[in-house]
């Protein structure tokens, strides 16, 4: 009994927090948009009984799915979605690495303050940061400022409203969950392995490559994991930062249901960008179990 | 009961009552409103809180759709709105909205009939919504800087400006913003070209993109309430955008005596008038307060302060003996009749035709 509950409860929250909310977004994207509040069709109405719940399901069909693969503005969204979430992975894991690396070989005492150091940008709303960077980056903003008062540059860089704003407001934003894992696997480590490597013979950077990479590999693919799934679908940095030529599906779905208040075909959206994460959502979920089973 | 119990059952219990307490002051003396951005003399707040006793929230948003959207889906909490005529039609049509409540209304006697014939179009009988304010939809323009970069003869008065595309190239340099709004642009760019602006016809619609996709690679950017400030800071020298903003542009320019002058102007092919109709949403938690902030808002030294601060015309008539003449007397807010005439008017687009418009303005915004 006692296990039954331990386990009913998570399988419980995973119900209520998400398969429900999946269902409902799949019903509205299988309905007809109509003028009305809530704006589609059909509603459930449970007091008919059988024959609602049956014109109900009658009434579904697929026909916005269809909808997006006949214009390729969702295509190019999607893959242009992809590419920046990529990108700006690989640039996060490139940042965070060393930063990462730092922390986790630094002495003792300082470990904790370090850590409350990538953590703190948490304490403030990720709204104000993000304005703060358009502060930052703006034709008249602090970077340009400075760039033309060093005389670096005689007319103000353009990066404001670009996909290069777009790309330093994700890694800046998610720089914590890339280096925050591989942090924690660097930490782990035994030095001695290092010692042992380079007694073998191994220069500094073989011995990098050869057992410190290997050792953190876990930490980097869970890193670059957090960061991948939730850029994909990052609505509030391309709006904010990015210009109009900024294509990401998050934007797209925000149009359609904000400007179009087109409800079906924004869900359509949404189940379909759902499906394109569950992959990488499964192998994280691998990554993740291979680790615990190496730690035994 | 031990002591770890207890502490988890104490703050439960405190959420709770304090939801009870909320939601029962929120009945009592709470009125909840939703207003465009930058459209209000914000004493007027204070002043209806110091009246009446009640306390005002006031949010403010830049875009009809996301109105109508929090509208659509219900349950925003808010007890009065302000869609722009088109969308409070539809929204009214979907149930959005309750009738109001005239006999709470006195002041109802002070708004002005021109105005509400025409409203009546949207809302027959005004049977949903007042007026609040009204306007054109024109060109912000930083005089001095444009006939500089154009010439002494630039068309600053004339949809040319923005349009034909051998002017934005030049006036790129200098910043060129559009309102992120389909339902004014498209209909304006309908109208340069000499086609119906309210034109339903996805065949007609679709022409729009010829006028946007040659001057688009010099919009700057596309926006509904930046430009506000972007044209007052001299970071654009032109704006499409609503009267009332750019004339509030043209005074915190004069304010910050940054050698910047802004101008509106209703451009002579036609301008587009449009009229913010205040509303009670159909689920109102305090449809009572919402009356009596309509009412409020209807006094004529009331809605005179508003017009004073915003410089947008109003529906009220008996608030223009307290306008001041920069108001009154200002053919960019109250135009002459001739000029009103010269003004064209849009209905809201069905379903299928809202999607071919967005879909359009998503084109044109992003070049895909």
């Amino acid at each position: 009994m006692r296990r039954f509950a331990l386990i009913a409860i998570p399988y419980f929250w995973l119900l209520i927090l998400f398969l429900v909310p999946f269902v409902i977004v799949l019903k509205i994207s299988l309905s007809d948009v109509a003028l009305a509040r809530p704006p589609y069709t059909p509603q459930l109405d449970l007091s008919a009984g059988w024959e609602g719940l049956r014109a109900f399901f009658s009434e579904l069909d697929f026909e916005n799915f269809v909808f997006l693969t006949t214009d390729d503005l969702y295509w190019k969204a999607y893959v242009s979605s992809l590419k920046i979430a990529l990108v700006s992975t690989l640039l996060t894991l490139l940042v965070g690495y060393p930063i990462a690396y730092g922390m986790a070989r630094a002495p003792n005492e300082w470990r904790p303050t370090l850590l409350m150091l990538v953590i703190l940008p948490f304490w403030t709303s990720f709204l104000i940061r993000v304005y703060s960077w358009m502060g930052i980056l703006s034709n008249e903003g602090t970077l340009n400022t400075v760039l033309l008062w060093l005389g670096v540059i005689d007319t103000p860089l353009q990066i404001m409203n670009t996909n290069t704003a777009v790309y330093i407001g994700i890694v800046y934003t998610y720089l914590p969950f890339m280096v925050l894992p591989i942090y924690s696997a660097l930490e782990k480590m035994d030095e001695s392995l290092i010692e042992a490597a380079e007694d073998l013979g191994c220069s500094k950077l073989a011995a990098f490559w050869l057992v410190t990479w290997p050792l953190s590999r876990n930490g980097i693919i869970a890193g670059c994991f957090l960061v991948f799934i939730p850029a994909i679908g990052e609505f509030v940095i391309p709006s904010l930062l990015g210009g109009s030529g900024t294509l990401m599906i998050g934007k797209v779905l925000f149009e359609e249901f904000f400007s179009n208040r087109d409800w079906p075909v924004a869900s359509a959206v949404a189940v379909i960008l759902l499906l394109i994460l569950i992959i990488p959502i499964i192998l994280f979920q691998r990554n993740e179990q291979k680790a615990r089973e190496a730690e035994g | 009961m031990t002591n770890r119990e207890h502490m988890m059952k104490t703050p439960f219990l405190t959420l709770t009552a304090t939801l009870a307490l909320t939601a029962g002051l929120a009945q009592a003396d709470e009125v909840r409103v939703y207003n465009w951005s930058d459209y209000i003399d914000e004493s007027l707040l204070a002043k209806f809180e110091e009246e009446t006793g009640i306390d005002l929230i006031y949010d403010v948003f830049d875009s009809n759709e996301v109105l109508e959207t929090k509208m659509l889906a219900g349950g925003s909490g808010y007890d009065v709105v302000v869609p722009t005529g088109t969308f409070l039609q539809r929204q009214i049509m979907a149930g959005a909205f309750q009738p109001l409540d005239k006999s709470k209304l006195p002041n109802i006697d002070n708004m002005w009939d021109v105005i509400s014939d025409r409203t009546s179009k949207y809302d027959p009988g005004n049977e949903y919504a007042i007026n609040y304010m009204w306007g054109t939809t024109g060109l912000g323009v930083n005089e001095p800087k444009v006939r500089e970069i154009l010439g002494e003869d630039a068309p600053v008065t004339s949809w040319d400006l923005v349009f034909d595309p051998a002017n934005m190239e030049k006036l790129a340099e200098c910043g060129v913003m559009f309102l992120d709004a389909p339902a004014e642009m498209i209909p304006a760019a309908l109208n340069y070209i000499g086609e119906d602006p309210d034109s339903h016809d996805p065949d007609v619609i679709a022409k729009a993109e010829d006028v946007f996709m040659p001057i688009r690679p010099y919009i700057q950017k596309f926006h509904s309430s930046e430009y506000i400030n972007a044209l007052a800071n001299g970071d654009v020298c032109v704006a499409v955008g609503w009267s009332g903003d750019i004339l509030q542009a043209r005074d915190r320019a004069a304010e910050a005596d940054n050698g910047v002058e802004v101008s509106y102007y209703a451009p002579d092919e036609g301008a587009q008038m449009w009229f913010d109709q205040m509303a009670i949403p159909v689920d109102a938690p305090n449809p009572e307060a919402a009356h009596t902030f309509l009412n409020f808002i209807m006094d004529a030294e009331n809605m005179a302060a508003a017009s004073n601060y915003v410089y947008y015309a109003n529906g009220n008539e008996a608030s223009q003996q307290y306008l001041e003449e920069d108001v009154i007397g200002d053919p960019a807010i109250y135009p002459t009749p001739e000029a009103m005439e010269n003004t064209y008017t849009t209905t809201p687009y069905e379903p299928r035709v809202q999607r071919t418009v967005t879909r359009l303005w998503t084109k044109i915004k992003s070049g895909t």
